[in-house]
């Protein structure tokens, strides 16, 4: 298993978020983590990287057990995070925030520079010195997963990549994804947008206020009707 | 008139030298700042610690010879920066995540520390510097004659504000601080170790403090008084240069040093038959600048609005009403402290007497600070400005003293109003600097003010004549306006007003879209959290019966955030005991031993660094255990 998470808990302040989140990601795949707004996705994201520090729960990536470990200790490992607002160094060109981001690659991933990653984003390349400030949001999103990949991966942790994007740009990100995940990198992608992870993802986990309450394939759930209106419909 | 242009020649050459001092100074703040969001309060005592050291190195190495100079300028500023190396790591690393107020709390603290290591090791008397082999000279401009030193010392700003531009833009490492400087949670998440950035950061910082200090050697000498002067004019260039921004940082301070040395240029000018004596204005001046670009662009001139870095979930849990035992109990103490002086003890009267004054002043404080949520590292300019006004009255218009305690708390209401207005376009650590800023303006005024404040003398005499004659009777009038001072501030903390004041700090935004003006209640707070302060300087100076510049000095004011933190910041009854407790430590200590500050400091940074609550947060959780 790339990823396991064990009865997660985690909360801001008094506020419970997760209670008992567990879900798992297998090596190589693409799992979509789904639920309405609120129902604790971005944080789960958040407190497997440790932004959140778990309350309770076991989280196991690549054999190591990394709950309460400081987060750069468990990007080190492989684990790579992109945030929903994208956060991008606004003051950094292009350059500089792929070059921020650079670490050493890994035995059975080929390594990602620069020139590699233009050919999955294409449009990055001209504008390789401009300020990531002045960039639209799809081209952010997409300097947010290079600049993530520029860390050499084993598996992404992504943040709602489709949010907001036009139906143009929304294409090329799965077209990007879908290459990631033949390139072999384990994915868990938090979701609003049923109709993109459908065509990316393998399995997936429907979360309700912090809980599971829905675990299996995306083809199960996609014949599922009352499973997608009770929990995903508003 | 041609002389009138050699002169503003010079001093214009004299402000681009004072310029590459301020700008070093203010550049290694601005960076700390940028990266670690911590203000270092004790980055002027780095600089000092660079002077002393320089002054010591050279004289190892050798005065006369350049590899002496040299060396030990270059020395004295690499310890420095070792010294920044271990401040970081013994100390911050452990309060990254605590609140603002309690990371400034214990970088004051290390001023207090470092000021007593300095006077252990070099004494109090001012050390002058040997001069630079070789630039022992002046060289003739227009008839004057300019040192050759201070044309180096010109060229050092530039010089370094250019390297710091090819560190933070040409080289990797430049990268990670820049990024660190945006979103260095971010940073982390991309696998950066923070804590080594961070480390190396603060030794960039205090090098270039120390640097700063050790190449002043040949031209101011070394003196202790130096900490607190150096950092409230790299607060101000800061401020006005914009948090975080380099450039901005050597833009303010030539700005800063020029308009100073314009004014000293200028010295006596008759204009529309007065004459304005030009020289005494270099504070005004300051003052001046700081203001229009705080109102103009509250982010400093080349600054960026900063991202709130810890909004949510920061926000305080309500106070909880006062049960129906409070104000009985109150009462009960209250009449306790009035039987004080049937034990005819002289010193427990006194004591008494400062306790239930800074009582006052830590209740005035706190009111900003814990409801207000607006943090003011200057509190004792209220103080210290009610005490003197106090002070003018009764001296120069012979009034009595009950009317001169009626002016302690207009004057210091006054002042609130004037400072606070600036104060509350601002939030966080700009407010908290810009405070301290006002309080550093007010001190030098009265501090240079000869003909009316006595200057360092102060002012003395101030024994008040008639019914308050008494002392038993002055302090059961002192105990009676600061327990009614007391209770009305924490009566307010309950009534509409009270709960507007939190809604604004705590949900600005939500708070305006219900109608709150959010700046006129914050406005109005810092009038009434001044006019108390101010109350408890006018009875603070007739229980004296002298003032000093001391009165509202820095020292001052974090003595009463000491109180206030001492006592915790979410309670409401916590800043008396905390004041209580921090006065008669105080003068314990300072009756025992020549480094009470340095055991002040210790003691700051045992309480930041163990009871992060303080104490009536540590009685709360205690009770909620038991």
């Amino acid at each position: 298993m790339m990823l396991e998470v064990r009865d997660l808990d985690a909360s801001y302040g008094r506020a419970q978020i997760l209670a008992g989140v567990s879900l798992d990601v297998a090596a190589g795949e693409v799992v979509a983590l789904l639920g309405r707004n609120g129902a604790g996705k971005s944080t789960t994201l958040k407190a497997i990287l440790g932004l959140v520090p778990p309350a309770r729960g076991r989280v196991v990536f690549d054999g190591v057990a990394v709950a309460g470990l400081a987060p750069y200790r468990i990007a080190r490992l492989g684990l790579g995070y992109v945030p929903e607002e994208r956060r991008i160094f606004t003051d950094l060109t292009v350059r500089e925030n792929l070059e921020v981001a650079r670490r050493a690659s890994r035995q059975g991933f080929a390594p990602w520079t620069p020139s590699r990653l233009f050919k999955l984003f294409p449009n990055l390349e001209t504008l390789i010195d401009r300020p990531g400030g002045r960039m639209s949001g799809g081209e952010q999103q997409m300097l947010a997963v290079a600049r993530t990949l520029m860390g050499n991966p084993k598996m992404l942790l992504l943040d709602e990549p489709s949010e907001g994007l036009a139906p143009l740009v929304v294409e090329q990100m799965e077209a990007a994804i879908a290459a990631l995940k033949r390139e072999g990198l384990a994915v868990l992608l938090c979701e609003q947008n049923l109709h993109f992870a459908r065509r990316l993802a393998d399995r997936a986990v429907i979360l309700e206020k912090g809980q599971v309450r829905y675990s299996g394939t995306m083809a199960a759930l996609t014949a599922d009707a009352t499973a997608r209106k009770t929990y995903l419909e508003l | 008139m041609s002389d009138l242009f050699a002169d503003i020649l010079i001093q214009f050459l004299n402000g681009l030298a004072g310029a590459s001092s301020l700008f070093l100074v203010a550049a290694g703040l601005s960076l700390i700042f940028g990266v670690t969001r911590i203000v270092n309060f004790a980055h002027g005592a780095l600089f000092m610690l660079g002077l002393y050291l320089a002054w010591s190195l050279i004289d190892l190495f050798g005065r006369s010879t350049l590899l002496g100079f040299w060396g030990g300028v270059l020395a004295a500023a690499l310890c420095v920066g070792a010294i920044g190396v271990v401040i970081e790591i013994v100390v911050l690393r452990r309060i990254y995540k605590a609140p603002e107020l309690f990371q400034l709390l214990a970088t004051f603290a290390l001023v207090l520390i470092i000021k007593d290591a300095v006077l252990f090791f070099w004494g109090a008397e001012e050390l002058l510097g040997p001069r630079a082999p070789g630039l022992r000279g002046a060289v003739e401009i227009f008839g004057r004659r300019f040192p050759e030193y201070d044309l180096l010392l010109i060229a050092a700003g530039p010089l370094v504000l250019g390297l710091l531009w090819l560190l933070l833009h040409r080289t990797r490492y430049g990268i990670f601080v820049r990024a660190a400087t945006q979103d260095r949670e971010m940073l982390a998440a991309l696998g950066t170790d923070e804590r080594r950035l961070f480390t190396s950061v603060f030794f960039l910082g205090a090098f270039l403090a120390g640097l700063g200090g050790a190449l002043q050697i040949p031209r101011e000498p070394a003196q202790l008084s130096l900490d607190l002067a150096v950092i409230s004019d790299a607060f101000v260039v800061v401020v006005v240069g914009g948090m975080g921004s380099i450039g901005g940082a050597f833009l303010a301070a030539l700005l800063i040093a020029q308009a100073k040395a314009l004014c000293i240029a200028l010295g006596d000018v008759s204009m529309f038959g007065t004459v304005v004596s030009f020289s005494k204005l270099t504070l005004v001046v300051e003052f001046a600048i700081m203001a229009a670009v705080l109102v103009l662009r509250p982010w400093g001139l080349l600054g960026k609005p900063l991202a709130l870095a810890r909004g949510a979930g920061a926000s305080a849990a309500p106070l909880d009403p006062p049960g129906p035992l409070f104000w009985p109990a109150s009462f009960v103490v209250l009449v306790l402290l009035a039987l004080a002086p049937l034990g005819g003890d002289r010193y427990l009267l006194v004591l008494m007497g400062d306790i239930a004054v800074f009582a006052l002043f830590a209740v005035s404080l706190h009111f900003l600070m814990g409801p207000g949520g607006l943090v003011s590292f200057g509190h004792a300019a209220y103080f210290g400005l009610g005490s003197y006004a106090a002070a003018l009255v009764f001296l120069r218009l012979d009034l009595p003293a009950e009317a001169a305690l009626l002016a302690a708390p207009l004057a210091g209401g006054a002042a609130a109003l004037l400072f606070g207005w600036f104060c509350v376009r601002l939030s966080g650590v700009y407010l908290a600097m810009l405070t301290l800023a006002f309080a550093q303006i007010a001190w030098s005024v009265v501090f240079q003010w000869n003909d009316a404040t006595g200057g360092s003398n102060g002012l003395i005499g101030l024994w008040p004549a008639g019914a308050l004659k008494d002392r038993t009777l002055y302090f059961w009038a002192t105990l009676v306006l600061c327990a009614g001072g007391i209770f009305f501030l924490w009566r307010t903390v309950h009534a509409p007003f009270g709960l507007a004041l939190r809604a604004a700090r705590d949900q600005p935004m939500r708070a305006e879209a219900v109608g709150i003006d959010t700046r006129r209640v914050q406005w109005v707070a810092f009038a009434l959290s001044g006019a108390f302060a101010g109350l408890a300087g006018g009875l603070f100076a007739f229980a004296k019966g002298s003032i000093s510049p001391d009165t509202l000095g820095v020292a001052r004011s974090v003595d009463g955030l000491a109180m206030v933190l001492l006592g915790g910041v979410q309670t409401l009854t916590g800043p008396v005991l905390g004041a209580a407790v921090f006065t008669w430590l105080q003068d314990e200590i300072a009756r025992n031993t020549e480094y009470w500050r340095a055991i002040l400091g210790f003691a700051i940074l045992a309480l930041v660094l163990a009871f992060p609550h303080g104490l009536g947060g540590a009685l709360k959780r205690l009770r909620g255990a038991a």
